[in-house]
């Protein structure tokens, strides 16, 4: 169980963790869902007492990573595959992190066996393909059997095969009855691999639930729009309390309306409408409408 | 007592402190021996058995800041904060690894250099180790190494990068402290106090009279005694690394 309470992490003026509460329960596999440059990295790093929070606190069964006795034995985390040097050995490199928090030396071949990288063990972890180096990383992360489990963008730059090796076994972890949080910047891949999201935008938390919650939520409740008096229309929509997004000088994309009241809307206020159609979006156009305007880096817009 | 045992791993399972202690001992050794070799008309004294090692100080202070600079560059550092999350201990038994290491690599200079000298010299009759001075201008070579890993390890905890710390140990130590001896009127009392040079008069101080070679010139200036000398030198290293562990708790890994 992991609890994050009113987490806060400023750079200077930049926030780059703004006020962030969530929990992860036990059990199941929660992911982390957000943006590049979300936060979701620092949030991590918070919660394994890597960074030091600016303010608000983040638990692990109800304590700080820091107080944590032998932590390798509680929580098992990958940030980053390449945390190796890479003139060791991938079971030097085992050795001296299960040597850390007093854990046996046969643990180690365990951990290499469950991750099949056995027969590589003793070549330099710097001739790894980034698949096996992920592998090692959780053969790291594996070591102290531990309850807890953190990984970072986990799949990123992974062939297919390699992915659902992660994803399966992230799935095995939590069926045990493991805390199993993944983030990912792909709302995709999360849906085929996390039971509960957490989301977040810009540091700020967007949402936590179940993930059918979370996608029929956010993908429901759509409308298209197209009308000459678009930007008259928006602006209507927005009073009462609608999202409006403009696609072009035309053309708009409306949520939490239904059709039957925007056509209302429009009707009543006299304005043209030239198409009006429910929209039943993918699910990576529902992830851009909840963390859209929470995108830290805007790629220029087009055709405008 | 298993923190140790962690560092001794990751020290000795990568190949940047074997080259180390080999360019170490390769350096000094075999500089000596050539410079024994061809000392003739004079008896050889102890001294000049051990005037070598300076070489192998800044040799060594490269290898105990890759220790920890290479954790950084590779992100093990953070690895091993995750492992023992109170940062302090891990670096502890670092240091004492790496000071161990770099003393006993300063042993083996100190007296290989010696043993060097003592085969090629021509007249050694001034080599044997009879006065506690003969004695400590050998065996002080591996507290020297000691203190000053401590000192580099301390400076590539606080800089975090390889060429950043590399460059401020060297040019501090082969440079900043003979310039700073330009300076017009304070600038020889400044030297007087620079860590390097007052860790020098440990090794070449107070030599015995008949320790001098000819036209070697006055022994080396301080105002401490050679092991006040080395009590600075040491305050210093200690006094960086201590302040390297307050900045690393503080500091986001």
């Amino acid at each position: 169980m992991i609890e994050a309470i009113g987490l806060t992490k400023r750079y200077g003026n930049t926030v780059a963790v703004d006020n962030l509460s969530f929990t992860v329960a036990p059990g199941r596999v929660t992911g982390f869902l957000g943006p590049n440059g979300a936060g979701k990295s620092t949030t991590m790093r918070m919660i394994l007492g890597l960074d030091r929070p600016s303010s608000g606190k983040v638990l692990i069964d109800g304590k700080p990573y820091g107080s944590l006795d032998r932590p390798l034995r509680t929580v098992g985390a990958l940030l980053d595959a390449k945390w190796v040097h890479p003139n060791r050995s991938a079971k030097a490199h085992l050795q001296w992190l299960a040597k850390t928090n007093g854990l046996p030396s046969r643990r180690v071949d365990e951990v290499l066996d469950l991750v099949g990288l056995t027969k590589v063990a003793k070549r330099r972890a710097g001739g790894f393909s980034l698949g096996m180096s992920q592998r090692l990383g959780i053969a790291g992360a594996l070591l102290g059997d531990p309850k807890v489990l953190l990984f970072d963008e986990p799949v990123n730059g992974l062939d297919p095969e390699g992915i659902l090796w992660i994803r399966q076994f992230m799935q095995g972890l939590a069926a045990e009855g493991r805390t199993v949080l993944v983030s990912s910047h792909l709302l995709s891949e999360m849906a085929l691999t996390a039971t509960d999201l957490v989301v977040i935008g810009r540091g700020r938390l967007i949402s936590q639930s179940s993930t059918t919650e979370f996608v029929e939520r956010s993908t429901e409740n759509t409308v298209r729009v197209r009308s000459p008096h678009a930007d008259k229309l928006g602006a209507l929509l927005v009073d009462k309390g609608f999202t409006v997004r403009e696609d072009t000088d035309t053309s708009l994309t409306v949520s939490g309306a239904t059709s039957d009241q925007i056509g209302d809307i429009a009707a009543s206020a006299g304005v043209v409408l030239h198409e009006l159609s429910p929209q039943r979006g993918s699910l990576e156009e529902a992830f851009m409408q909840l963390t859209g305007d929470s995108v830290e880096y805007h790629a220029a817009e087009t055709g405008k | 007592m298993t923190l140790l045992a962690v560092e001794r791993i990751k020290l000795f399972t990568t190949r940047s402190p074997w080259w180390c202690m080999l360019l170490a001992l390769f350096l000094t050794i075999g500089l000596t021996a050539v410079i024994a070799a061809n000392w003739n008309n004079a008896p050889m004294p102890v001294l000049g058995a051990v005037y070598t090692h300076t070489f192998g100080l800044y040799v060594i202070m490269v290898m105990a800041a890759l220790a920890v600079t290479t954790e950084y560059r590779f992100g093990t550092i953070k690895a091993t904060f995750l492992a023992v999350p109170d940062r302090v201990s891990p670096l502890i038994a670092k240091a004492v690894v790496v000071a161990l290491l770099a003393g006993l690599v300063g042993e083996a200079v100190g007296f290989g250099s010696w043993a060097a000298s003592w085969l090629l010299a021509d007249d050694n009759s001034q080599l044997a180790l009879t006065t506690a001075n003969d004695w400590r201008h050998v065996a002080g070579v591996g507290l020297v190494y000691a203190a000053g890993a401590v000192l580099a390890l301390g400076v590539g905890a606080l800089v975090r990068q390889t060429a950043g710390a590399v460059s401020i140990v060297l040019v501090f130590a082969l440079v900043l402290e003979s310039v700073v001896g330009l300076i017009p009127n304070i600038g020889d009392d400044i030297q007087k106090w620079m860590p390097f040079t007052v860790a020098s008069k440990f090794i070449f101080g107070d030599p015995d009279a008949s320790g001098m070679p000819d036209g070697a010139g006055p022994p080396v200036v301080g105002e401490l005694s050679p092991w006040g000398s080395f009590g600075y030198f040491a305050a210093i290293s200690l006094a960086v690394f201590i302040i390297s562990l307050v900045v690393v708790k503080k500091r986001d890994a």
